[in-house]
């Protein structure tokens, strides 16, 4: 039988999988954009499986609402990145440090 | 109104040539403040011989500056018969030395100014001479310094003309440290600051006393001798004369005005001024003869090696001031004013001659460069030689009059310090004939020896292309004329001569029974005088009266034979006695003393306390240390701000873990 804890658990790999990505990746932009998709995910695995296990339907509609901000989000992050790299021609995480003190 | 005008006149030159500077052009500046002190200078002439016409010593409160308890003082304006012939003294020079500048400053671009500076100076002597009260006298005391200060740093891109104004400055802060002391004595021990008030009190204050670390001194000879350190620095008095020959840097219409007629001259007015302060105590007197004495003395011997023309007529200048100073110290305050009146013509006609000569010879003040020039320049020649005859004393020019008055009250004083002084005093007037015609026989006598002068080289060839040419004449001055022909100045600078030379002459003869004259003498209380004295003086032995002339004589005998009879005598005299040529040609070693025993010194501990105390310490741990704290913090803080996305996602993943835990934890 697979319970909550199940679940949770990949929720948790998931959201672990995101956070290693953000953090470790050095070269691609996208791959952390696709590493807070992951993020996201973990989340709304979390909500359903919590909505589902409480009987609360609260947490399925806040589900599509994080998925319908998650694709907004996407979508604007890939247009930054398509000007950004018309205009540096890199996508590169280390050579994006304009904000550097 | 008239003393006011007489006043003020100059005042509003100043501030109209002063302000209006450039925009209102040289031409018009210069007409303004000579106008200015030609009016000044006639209506100081009216006041003059009313007041020796009997017209009553009054005093005019103009406003009140300040009041402090006890302490009140007033702008007020003194006439008096001592004020009267400073008056006179003041603005005729100074209107003659403005009508000079026309032509001696005629190429400088700074006209405006120049003459705004000299305005200023006339108002703040004519505030000094007119001030009921020491502290006007004050504040004109440092008017004029001020105005000296300016004036002999006029070329202010010459290094050694600002060294030679600071250098006159701070000396006369030594003397005024004195003169305040004395003003805030006087003010204690009399609860006044007037001078009359200080006067009329001084018979009472006799004997009395305060107390300084322990010891009583006598409060009038204290007081005195406070008074006369100012003096001393104002005058150039031993051992703060240093500053009079460097001075010189000036222009020479400067030098003219303020180091050798009016300036230097206000010592001596304080001490007449002071006269019944002075007279009451014995020791002061003393002390004023022997410094007197002492200055007339060292300056007459330095004068006798001086080559720079300006130079020489400086240590001229201190040494009779000496003279002033020891007559007033022997109690002949009339005598000494007498000596300062006549003074003031020829030692400006000296002066201004002097600049005209230095005119006609492009600038060039080295007297070894000089000579033959009698026939090139015979109006300046004709105008010093009558300078000449007057300072050292000829019978019935003016000198003769002055000099001999002092010399004879000296010796009729009968003390030992008078006597001391009239056998200094002789010995001085000897020097003094000497320098002078030496003075006269190198510039306009003899072969012309122009083609050393650096001066006359570039005025001849308008090139700088002659270095290796003078780089011996400082050895073996050059001789022959190098082509150059000296022209006579312009009228604008020999109407002043002729009227200094008119006055040279027969000033003597004109005031001397009103002056020095006994019973018909004019001074009406204004300064201690004595009848009966002065009369003593026409029954001096006879010796003591024919001493200044001989003297004089003889100093006129040894000059010729040096520089006329035996050209190369001087060089051999200067091989023979080389030690005591140094040792007066270095002023005998007064600013090396100074140099080593306070400049140094002083410099080290400045030295000392700025790399140590203040960039060391102070700074070190103030605002260097906050700054390096500030600069060390922020780095550090900027390193952290390293624009990578991935590292701010960790500092916040970490702050989120921190949240977390925190709130878990509780």
């Amino acid at each position: 039988m697979i319970g909550l804890g199940h679940f949770l658990v990949v929720g948790a790999i998931l959201f672990t999988l995101g956070v290693l990505g953000i953090l470790l990746n050095r070269r691609n932009i996208i791959v952390i954009l696709m590493s807070i998709e992951l993020i996201l995910l973990a989340v709304n695995i979390n909500f359903v499986a919590f909505s589902v296990f409480l009987g609360d339907m609260v947490g399925q509609i806040f589900t599509m609402f994080v998925l319908t901000v998650a694709a907004a989000e996407a979508a604007i992050g890939l247009a930054i990145l398509v000007i950004y790299f018309r205009n540096r021609g890199t996508i590169s995480v280390d050579d994006a440090q304009l904000m550097r003190g | 109104m008239m003393i006011q005008a007489i006043v003020f006149l100059p005042l509003l030159a100043f501030l109209i040539a002063g302000i209006g500077n450039r925009a209102i052009g040289a031409f018009a500046a210069k007409s303004i403040t000579t106008g200015a002190l030609f009016i000044s200078c006639a209506l100081s002439w009216i006041t003059f011989i009313g007041l020796i016409n009997g017209a009553p010593a009054t005093d005019h409160v103009i406003a009140e500056w300040f009041r402090s308890g006890d302490l009140s003082v007033s702008w007020a304006l003194k006439v008096d018969m001592l004020t009267g012939v400073m008056l006179v003294v003041i603005t005729s020079v100074s209107a003659l030395v403005h009508l000079y500048s026309w032509g001696y400053m005629e190429e400088d671009p700074d006209q405006p100014r120049f003459f705004a500076y000299l305005s200023l100076f006339t108002f703040a002597m004519l505030m000094l001479v007119t001030a009921d009260n020491l502290v006007q006298l004050f504040f004109g005391w440092e008017g004029v310094g001020l105005a000296s200060y300016l004036l002999i740093g006029f070329w202010f891109k010459k290094p050694s003309a600002n060294a030679a104004a600071i250098k006159a400055f701070v000396v006369n802060r030594v003397g005024d440290f004195g003169f305040m002391l004395g003003i805030f004595g006087l003010f204690m021990l009399f609860g006044t600051v007037s001078i009359d008030g200080i006067l009329s009190a001084v018979p009472s204050a006799k004997g009395a006393t305060f107390t300084f670390l322990g010891q009583e001194v006598d409060a009038v000879t204290t007081l005195a001798l406070l008074l006369f350190v100012g003096a001393c620095g104002k005058s150039a008095q031993l051992p703060l004369h240093t500053w009079l020959p460097d001075a010189m840097e000036g222009p020479t219409p400067v030098s003219a005005l303020i180091h050798a007629a009016t300036m230097v001259t206000a010592g001596v007015f304080l001490v007449c001024r002071m006269s019944p302060l002075f007279d009451a105590s014995p020791t002061a007197s003393t002390v004023v003869t022997y410094v007197g004495a002492a200055t007339a003395l060292f300056a007459a011997t330095v004068a006798t090696v001086q080559n720079d023309i300006k130079r020489v007529i400086a240590y001229s200048t201190c040494s009779q001031l000496g003279f002033m100073f020891f007559a007033a110290g022997v109690g002949a305050y009339g005598a000494a004013m007498f000596h300062l009146f006549t003074h003031a013509f020829f030692k400006a006609l000296l002066f201004l001659c002097a600049g005209s000569v230095i005119h006609a010879m492009h600038h060039e003040q080295d007297m070894r460069h000089y000579g033959a020039l009698r026939k090139a320049i015979p109006l300046t020649f004709a105008a010093m030689v009558i300078g000449t005859i007057a300072i050292t004393g000829v019978n019935y020019t003016s000198g003769y009059f002055s000099k001999d008055s002092i010399l004879f009250s000296a010796w009729e004083s009968g003390s030992e310090a008078g006597r001391v002084a009239f056998f200094v005093g002789i010995f001085s007037s000897l020097l003094t004939s000497f320098y002078s015609w030496r003075l006269i026989f190198k510039t306009f006598f003899g072969e012309a020896r122009w083609a050393g002068s650096e001066h006359i080289q570039h005025a001849v060839h308008g090139d700088h292309a002659h270095h290796d040419n003078h780089a011996d004449a400082h050895h073996a001055p050059a001789t022959g004329t190098a082509g150059y022909h000296p022209h006579e100045s312009p009228l604008s600078m020999m109407i002043p001569l002729a009227l200094l030379g008119f006055g040279a002459l027969f000033a003597g003869f004109i005031f001397n029974d009103l002056f020095v004259g006994g019973e018909t003498a004019f001074w009406r209380g204004a300064l201690v005088h004595n009848a009966e004295f002065y009369e003593s003086l026409h029954h001096v032995p006879a010796l003591v009266h024919w001493a200044p002339a001989i003297v004089m004589a003889l100093g006129l005998l040894i000059a010729w034979r040096t520089y006329i009879a035996k050209p190369g005598s001087s060089e051999l005299f200067k091989q023979q006695f080389h030690v005591l040529h140094r040792f007066l040609s270095k002023k005998w070693y007064f600013d090396e003393l100074y140099s080593a025993v306070l400049i140094k010194p002083a410099l080290a501990i400045g030295r000392f306390f700025w790399k140590r105390g203040d960039q060391g310490l102070i700074d070190h741990f103030g605002p260097d240390g906050l700054t390096r704290v500030v600069a060390s913090g922020s780095a550090a803080a900027s390193r952290l701000e390293s624009g990578l996305i991935y590292s701010y996602a960790l500092v916040m993943l970490i702050g989120v873990a921190g949240f977390a835990t925190w709130f878990i934890v509780t």
